[in-house]
């Protein structure tokens, strides 16, 4: 491909970027060094995006948009490749994959002007959707494509590098609060049940109604916790007594959470949007230790040692 | 859980395939439930009876779950008794029979495998929350199996509250086995450690567990469990390795152990002198820091003569690979995955390595290959050395590359594999490929059961050539290849022998989806949509279909429309 490269060095105009067809299946080149190939690199996705496709495929097009033609190696019969993209890659969406998929050579031609400096004759595809009949060429601009190479999340984040596409993690590690497009997720546990629980505050205006959905979502899970320790058998009739008086003292169990500083904090004590700015995660403990608490800085604990024993 | 591994191929079954759905859908079985014979009754042995209770010692030996949905297809004595008898119940398709059916027919169930999602559900293909609960699952088997001791999962979305029921509602529970599943987090394990007594297996593969801050090894008995195997390598959370140290302890009979990243290697070692009777120990996963060089893995290979499976990175190089090659001839499987998952290096393993495998271990039968490029020479060569392989799955990782020595596609290399390798069941092709590979693919693939297309194609014939060519096909998964209607028409006679069809950002229209839904009724058509992209306009982005006894599913989110 030594021709070729020389043409290119010499930033030639798009038409001479377009080999004649045999070279594109010409000799692979050797392999050039991986830190100039990321300097060129061009990336026209978001890396770590996934599941919005259609945007990748839109910038495909942006990208196709200033091709003047294409040239399809022999073997590829794709019915478009004739026509030149611009008629076509705007309008359709999905059809448009596959007639990307049938101009080999052109979106590697716009990435190869862009970074005007190229020693192999083409880069990696653009995103998502470009055929790219050689294998050798130094993979400059490799936009993330969903779910491509395919390998599960765990095994990806091996490299030290960007390309991670692991989906983010619904539950992701430590992270208390993970703000959803619609609403704020915070972890809740209850004192004496190891199952915890989530909850959009978003969806609650008042402290009134987190309080009675404390009840509801622990409730019947706490009953379990109560008898199954005493008999081990769970009677799924007992609805179990409700949770109530959590915010002001007055019931078995308090409602806590934890700020965005670490503190420790009764609930209830400021109005509800200041709270629900700066909380980070509840906790509903009883009542009999949170008398200990005090605002201010207390050390955040684990589940109680005694809880433990009581599934035993 | 792969279905590879099962390898009791019958050509001559009348079903062509192992799912329990298939005995219905030829519609020979009598109804659902064998309500009224659920109790033998040995008071009054009449003929018949004489024969159902002869019928019934004999099936109890049926282990085979196609020769049982042979057996229940003989009669409704004979369907009625294989029933009774069995008690290993394979769901590959969770959306195919309903928990109550299922729990219905079959009553002394002891174990159960089910699976849900696609499996390009794994590579964020589909959004979250499409569905394959276990709820429903779990519930229904509370009720009707009391007895189970055995669970197995596959992408199935999986909740504490499933596990704390599960936990509570079989007492003589010993097995859990989570593949690539979801939905559920340190809570729900912390439940089954402290409450499943009798539990001997608790494996977690690739499954995402969620951290809630509790140290759910802790809540085994300290007194002694029954465990012989515990995998937790996909658990992110750290763990109390005092707590974990006990455990080992207190399991005399644990052979099995993967632990995560979080036990440093020290701590490793204390733990191997506490159990000595380990056969299985997993590391955890692969920490840059402690690379595993070159030259340390070459002397430790050239020892494993006997060596079966070996899963590795690709950082062992082709000389690795060679290193391999030269010693292991007893190898059976190898996978080898990328350390880095792009398509822009130069790649560390390639068609050297793929070509001094099949030189030096002339046994494989299962392989996967990820690397950046390939011949079809390696590929013929394989094909030509490794006559037992039976799972092909390679992956050009750069989408669209053709043979690098000589720039043809990679249809000769696949068409060999099929061509050659007459134990093929499950082949997965990347590269350059026209329809010509697919025309090899459906001349010469008579046993494949599982095919993994991407980014290959030019028109609607290969498809189709598929469809046509391959009898034995059940699991299908297309995604970005140029596939439209009326490929996807011309496989109307196939599918209802299939587990499943996946294509997605193919060239399908609604149209196309809804002619196949109207022609196949007990096919249930999902069109998934991108969620930002919530308007119905003709192209469709993701097509799942599969056959169900029970129609569109109740559980459906709203980027899913079932036509």
């Amino acid at each position: 491909m030594e021709g070729f490269s020389k043409n290119v060095e010499a930033c030639p105009r798009l038409l001479d970027l377009i080999p004649k067809e045999r070279e594109l299946l010409g000799d692979r080149e050797d392999e050039r060094s991986s830190s100039e190939e990321k300097k060129l690199e061009l990336r026209l996705g978001l890396p770590g995006e996934d599941w919005p496709l259609k945007n990748t495929r839109e910038r495909d097009m942006n990208l196709n948009l200033t091709l003047l033609g294409q040239v399809a190696p022999p073997f590829l019969t794709f019915p478009s490749s004739t026509t030149p993209p611009t008629a076509t890659a705007p309008q359709q969406s999905l059809p448009v994959m596959a007639k990307e998929s049938s101009q080999p050579c052109c979106n590697k031609a716009v990435v190869e002007l862009q970074q005007c400096a190229e020693k192999k004759a083409f880069s990696p595809p653009a995103p998502a959707n470009t055929a790219v009949p050689n294998s050798s060429q130094k993979r400059t601009a490799p936009g993330p494509v969903v779910g491509w190479p395919p390998i599960r999340s765990f095994r990806k984040n091996l490299a030290s590098s960007s390309g991670s596409y692991s989906k983010p993690t619904v539950e992701s590690l430590n992270k208390p609060v993970e703000t959803c497009k619609k609403g704020l997720f915070v972890k809740i546990n209850m004192e004496g049940v190891p199952i915890g629980r989530k909850v959009d505050l978003k969806a609650y205006d008042s402290y009134e109604k987190l309080s009675s959905a404390v009840d509801e979502l622990f409730r019947g899970l706490l009953a379990a916790q109560i008898d199954s320790s005493s008999n081990g058998i769970m009677n799924k009739q007992e609805e179990g007594k409700a949770i109530t008086g959590v915010l002001d003292g007055s019931g078995e169990y308090t409602l806590v959470y934890e700020d965005n500083e670490g503190d420790r904090m009764l609930v209830g004590d400021v109005p509800w949007h200041m709270f629900v700015s700066t909380v980070k995660r509840l906790r509903v403990l009883k009542s009999s230790e949170v008398s200990a608490l005090s605002r201010g800085s207390i050390k955040q604990e684990k589940v109680p040692g005694n809880y433990v024993n009581k599934l035993r | 859980m792969s279905e590879d591994d099962d390898r009791s191929p019958s050509p001559n079954s009348i079903t062509d395939d192992s799912s329990q759905t298939r005995t219905y859908t030829t519609g020979s079985g009598p109804g659902p439930g064998p309500g009224s014979s659920s109790v033998l009754e040995y008071l009054a042995p009449c003929p018949d009876q004489v024969l159902e209770n002869v019928l019934e010692n004999v099936l109890w030996f049926l282990t085979s779950r196609k020769d049982r949905n042979a057996a229940s297809l003989v009669c409704r004595s004979w369907y009625r008794v294989e029933a009774l008898t069995r008690s290993d119940l394979f769901i590959g398709n969770c959306y195919a029979v309903s928990p109550k059916r299922a729990t219905s027919r079959f009553t002394r169930i002891r174990s159960v495998t089910l699976k849900g999602r696609p499996r390009f559900a794994d590579f964020n293909l589909m959004p979250p929350n499409w569905g394959a609960h276990l709820a429903p699952w779990v519930s229904a088997m509370a009720l009707t199996y009391p007895w189970l001791e055995k669970v197995h999962l596959k992408r199935m979305s999986v909740t504490d509250d499933d596990l704390a029921l599960l936990a509570e509602s079989f007492s003589g529970f010993k097995e859990l086995v989570l593949v690539c599943c979801d939905g559920f987090g340190t809570s729900g394990l912390a439940i089954v450690a402290s409450r499943c007594r009798q539990l001997k297996v608790l494996d977690l593969i690739e499954s995402e567990v969620s951290d809630d801050d509790v140290d759910w090894i802790s809540y085994f008995p300290d007194t002694g469990t029954c465990l012989e195997s515990l995998i937790f390598d996909c658990v992110e959370c750290p763990i109390d390795f005092d707590a974990l140290e006990r455990l080992v302890a207190n399991s005399p009979s644990l052979k099995k152990l993967r632990l995560n990243r979080h036990v440093s290697m020290g701590q490793l070692h204390r733990l191997m002198v506490q159990a000595p009777r380990l056969t299985h120990l997993g590391t955890g996963s692969f920490s840059p820091s402690e690379d595993v060089a070159q030259e340390h893995l070459k002397p430790i290979i050239s020892n494993c003569h006997k060596l079966q499976i070996f899963w590795v990175l690709d950082s062992i190089c082709d000389e690795g690979l060679q290193a391999v090659a030269a010693t292991c001839k007893e190898l059976r499987e190898l996978r080898v995955f990328p350390f880095e998952a792009r398509e822009d290096i130069e790649g560390p393993v390639s068609e050297v390595g793929l070509q001094a495998v099949s030189e030096g271990c002339r046994k494989l039968q299962s392989i996967l290959y990820f690397c950046q490029r390939m011949t079809n020479a390696a590929v013929v060569a394989m094909s030509k050395n490794c006559p037992d392989l039976v799972v092909f799955r390679l992956c050009i990782m750069g989408r669209h590359r053709p043979d690098h020595v000589t720039g043809e596609p990679m249809d000769e290399g696949f068409g060999a594999i099929v061509m050659n390798c007459k134990k093929l069941t499950r082949l997965a092709v990347s590269g350059l490929l026209t329809d010509r590979a697919f025309a090899y693919i459906g001349k010469y693939g008579k046993i494949v059961r599982t095919l993994s297309v991407a980014f290959a194609g030019d028109s609607d014939m290969g498809l189709k050539y598929v469809l046509e060519g391959c009898p034995r096909l059940q699991k299908l998964e297309i995604r970005d290849s140029p596939f439209g209607d009326a490929a996807l028409l011309s496989g109307l006679h196939h599918y209802y022998n299939m587990r499943f069809l996946w294509m997605s950002a193919c060239n399908l229209s609604n149209q196309g989806c809804q002619q196949i839904a109207q022609a196949l009724p007990r096919l249930v058509v999902e069109v998934i949509k991108h969620e930002d992209n919530l308007d119905m306009d003709e192209n469709v982005d993701t097509l799942y279909m599969y056959r169900s006894l029970e129609g569109p599913r109740d559980d459906v989110p709203r980027f899913v429309s079932i036509l």
